[in-house]
């Protein structure tokens, strides 16, 4: 049985179910939490911290928290959003995204949130970290370079015996994801297409993909803000 | 397939848990973790083998290549290098014929830095083969190789004499000092082991858990937490069956005092888990001992076995029926970030040391999913106290607020480092005058995730309502160049020990160094002052305490030595992006003779 609860979100009133997390019950109420390592339908593991919102004046991740009777949640506070566009430009500094030349370009999910956030210079210096492009795969390429480790592979992509096909290796800023080559080696076209498309940046790409098919114009964010489909969903 | 090693993992029920065992036992037998190993350990386990190799690769004791024969880890922390651990580091190499993090090339010799090994009060200090090395010079490096080039076993390596009270016993064989300086409650050795349990089978378990409250005894690791309250939260979660972990991964730089406990006091900390277990109803213990302190297993473990012996841990403990508690060691591998409770549970079921979101609790759903407690060593030793005085005594000693006494483990510039224990509410003056410091520019309270205090603020009292602290205390004098040799060490610490799961945690840590080094260098301007200031804020979305308290280091020198940042910037200069095209085309000019 469902249970609803209230609570509020911005001095909005809000009603949710009983173990929603904040983002998916925010998103029933048209009201949108920026997210880059949720994936509806897996457990949330709040890597990003992109979803942050204040509640009883702590910050919290609103994709692992779930909603409470009379919450009181703060989310689109000028400190908060500040906050959400710095961690933009953290992962814009950390790794090396070069939009223009990227297949992801206008399909991606940082990409769309650094134009929601109006992000012109970041105020990070750039890392320039040396990374590499793996194409040891048969059917996929991992790019280092556009990898956010967002975890969302190593989530998501599991064999019939759930084990991972991605994995973290290494700690801190050496950290990486891994691809098992032995177990991943017969991933079918259409297992491998699935994988890309769990990636929100372009860190996983198909060896024989359809790349650039999509002309500018055309692109899934091409003409809306990221989150603005859940904003505009009239009840 | 290897036997040896068939052996390991089925000595662990080929249980994916239990991981670490299995990889620290592989590593054991064969020095380092082999390709074949891990295919070995994978397919038996029915993991990935990437699934694998993320939990080896977290860990920094773990390695997949030959680390030596020898395998030196050389204590980096700030304190070492007060004490000559650069000329120490550079023996090290020219005798070895390799820079740190490289094997000499007869594969004799491995040289590696490695984040504080809990012995600040006789540093430098390194582990060679699981051997702990104290109080190194470059004389005694040079003895060492050579005996390494001799072929001498490390346990055979010794010239002086072991250390004091237990460390000289036949279990332990090592060169460690206790440095015991002031006993109190927990050191005093006035215990008589199972006492507290004999009296706390004979009541009822939450009443054991009202005593403890009362005695308004907070977590000793640091963060303080209740323990009457987190003990009552997990007894009222419903699970299968609830777990008691003790949290002796004492990592935080400038801490040994849960060292000392476990090498002069393990029974009362044993005697403290049953208590716990017996208090929130728990059959299983789990000691989660960081890898440093592997040297004291041997003995660990045969205080466990007198203790099953004489019935006060296992089976109807103390006579009572049905009252079952047994207790392990879970060894880690080297990750600071395992002091954090959740991260600490992963680890111990096997996994990278990641901390867990919150909600659900450990208390709620902690080791394989049940309800489970994490204390630290010191909370757990002075329960015992607590249950055989009781909690209105426990709260005669400290303030009001902080009840009780705390462990402190003293190192840096004094005369007598060591463990102190006093009384919460002694003053930083106070406690200076008692080990010894004298022209002292700075304290490091609580290690580098605490604050760094200066002299106008000696006045300050340590308790959890003004110097929290976990316990440790470092002493800098006024000759030491603060930021270049104590922030900016532990700001490299923690860039070293993030888990990387958080975006925040995992890079700005590292823009903020830059930013140091710019200012030491003498490039820094007054915006990178603000920016340190205006962009640590961003540090509060990461999950954890490492990740919220990375920066301390430098925003706690930032407040109370703003001079020295000041004295550093240049005031004339309003931008400075620190690049200079003189140095940085300086190799080119020289390799084409241009000027």
């Amino acid at each position: 049985m469902n249970q609803l609860i209230e609570f509020k979100i911005d001095g909005k009133e809000c009603m949710g179910q009983k173990g929603q997390s904040i983002v998916d019950a925010a998103k029933d109420n048209h009201i949108y939490i920026p997210t880059l390592c949720n994936i509806p339908g897996i457990k949330p593991r709040g890597a990003c911290r992109i979803c942050s919102v204040r509640v009883n004046g702590r910050l919290m991740t609103a994709c692992t928290s779930p909603i409470a009777e009379g919450m009181d949640i703060e989310s689109k506070t000028p400190d908060i959003e500040n906050l959400r566009k710095a961690i933009i430009e953290l992962l814009f500094t950390e790794g090396n995204h070069f939009c223009p030349s990227c297949e992801r370009s206008g399909n991606c999910e940082l990409q769309a949130l650094g134009y929601r956030y109006q992000m012109l210079v970041p105020r990070f210096k750039f890392q320039f970290t040396q990374r590499t492009v793996e194409a040891s795969h048969p059917k996929l390429i991992k790019d280092h370079n556009r990898c956010i480790l967002c975890k969302r592979c190593i989530r998501a992509i599991k064999d019939e015996k759930g084990r991972s096909l991605f994995a973290f290796g290494k700690r801190g800023h050496h950290v990486q994801i891994n691809i098992d080559t032995k177990l991943s080696k017969n991933m079918t076209d259409n297992e491998a297409k699935e994988a890309t498309e769990i990636c929100p940046v372009g860190a996983i790409l198909l060896k024989k993909g359809d790349g650039f098919c999509d002309p500018i114009g055309k692109r899934k964010y091409d003409h809306y803000a990221i989150g603005s489909e859940i904003e505009t969903l009239e009840k | 397939m290897d036997k040896t090693l068939d052996a390991i993992i089925k000595k662990y029920n080929e249980d994916k848990t239990r991981l670490m065992d299995i990889l620290i036992d592989t590593q054991d037998a064969f020095g380092f973790i082999r390709e074949e190993a891990a295919d070995q350990i994978a397919e038996t386990l029915d993991i990935s083998r990437v699934d694998l190799e993320q939990t080896i690769s977290f860990y920094h004791f773990f390695s997949q290549q030959s680390r030596g024969k020898y395998t030196i880890y050389l204590n980096d922390s700030a304190v070492a290098f007060m004490h000559g651990r650069r000329e120490v580091a550079k023996t090290f190499e020219k005798e070895a014929g390799c820079k740190f993090g490289q094997v000499s090339e007869d594969g004799q010799i491995g040289l590696f830095n490695t984040s504080c090994i809990g012995m600040n009060d006789q540093e430098p200090a390194a582990i060679i083969n699981g051997v702990v090395f104290t109080r190194l010079t470059p004389f005694r490096v040079k003895e060492i190789v050579k005996d390494i080039r001799d072929g001498v076993k490390v346990e055979d390596m010794f010239q002086a004499s072991y250390g004091d009270g237990n460390n000289c016993s036949d279990l332990i064989k090592a060169v460690v000092n206790n440095h015991i300086m002031k006993k109190g409650p927990i050191l005093s050795s006035d215990n008589s082991s199972g006492e507290a349990i004999k009296k706390v089978i004979s009541i009822n378990p939450q009443d054991v858990i009202e005593e403890v409250k009362l005695s308004n005894i907070r977590g000793r690791g640091g963060a303080g937490f209740p323990t009457g309250l987190k003990w009552d939260f997990c007894r009222k979660s419903k699970g299968e069956t609830r777990y008691v972990f003790c949290n002796a991964d004492e990592g935080e730089p400038g801490t040994f005092k849960d060292r000392v406990i476990l090498t002069e006091r393990p029974r009362l900390l044993f005697e403290g888990m049953v208590i716990a277990g017996y208090a929130i109803e728990a059959s299983e213990g789990i000691l989660y001992l960081r890898y440093e302190y592997k040297y004291l297993q041997k003995f660990l473990e045969s205080i466990l076995e007198e203790m099953r012996y004489k019935h006060l841990i296992g089976k109807n403990i103390g006579g009572k029926e049905g009252f079952n508690f047994e207790i392990r060691i879970q060894f880690g591998a080297g990750a600071y970030v395992c002091g954090e409770e959740s991260a600490l549970i992963e680890s111990a079921e096997g996994k990278r040391g990641e901390p867990r979101d919150r909600p659900p609790f450990p208390v709620e759903k902690g080791y394989l999913g049940q309800p489970t407690i994490v204390n630290n060593v010191e909370t757990l030793c002075a329960i015992v106290k607590v249950v055989i005085k009781g909690g209105e005594w426990y709260k005669s000693f400290g303030t009001i607020e902080s009840t009780g006494t705390k462990l402190l483990s003293v190192s840096g510039d004094c005369r007598f480092p060591g463990v102190y224990e006093v009384e919460w509410g002694f003053s930083v003056i106070d406690i200076l005058e008692m080990v010894g410091g004298e022209q002292v520019q700075a304290v490091q309270v609580g290690g580098p995730s605490g604050s760094c205090i200066g002299p106008n603020e000696f006045e300050r009292i340590l308790g959890y309502e003004d110097l929290s602290t976990g316990g440790s205390m470092i002493i800098i004098n006024n000759r030491r160049d603060l930021l270049k040799e104590i922030v900016l060490n532990f700001t490299n610490f923690f860039i070293e020990e993030s888990c990387g799961s958080c975006t925040p945690c995992r890079t700005l840590p590292i823009l903020m160094k830059d930013k140091l080094i710019k200012i030491i260098e003498g490039k820094g301007v007054m915006q990178d002052l603000m920016d340190i200031e205006r962009w640590s804020g961003i540090m509060k979305a990461n999950r954890c305490g490492l990740g919220h308290t990375a920066l301390n280091p430098i925003l706690s020198t930032l407040k109370n030595f703003r001079h020295l940042y000041l004295n550093k910037i240049q005031r004339e200069v309003e931008f400075d992006t620190g690049f200079r095209l003189d140095e940085a085309v300086k190799v080119g000019k020289l390799i084409t003779n241009r000027n």
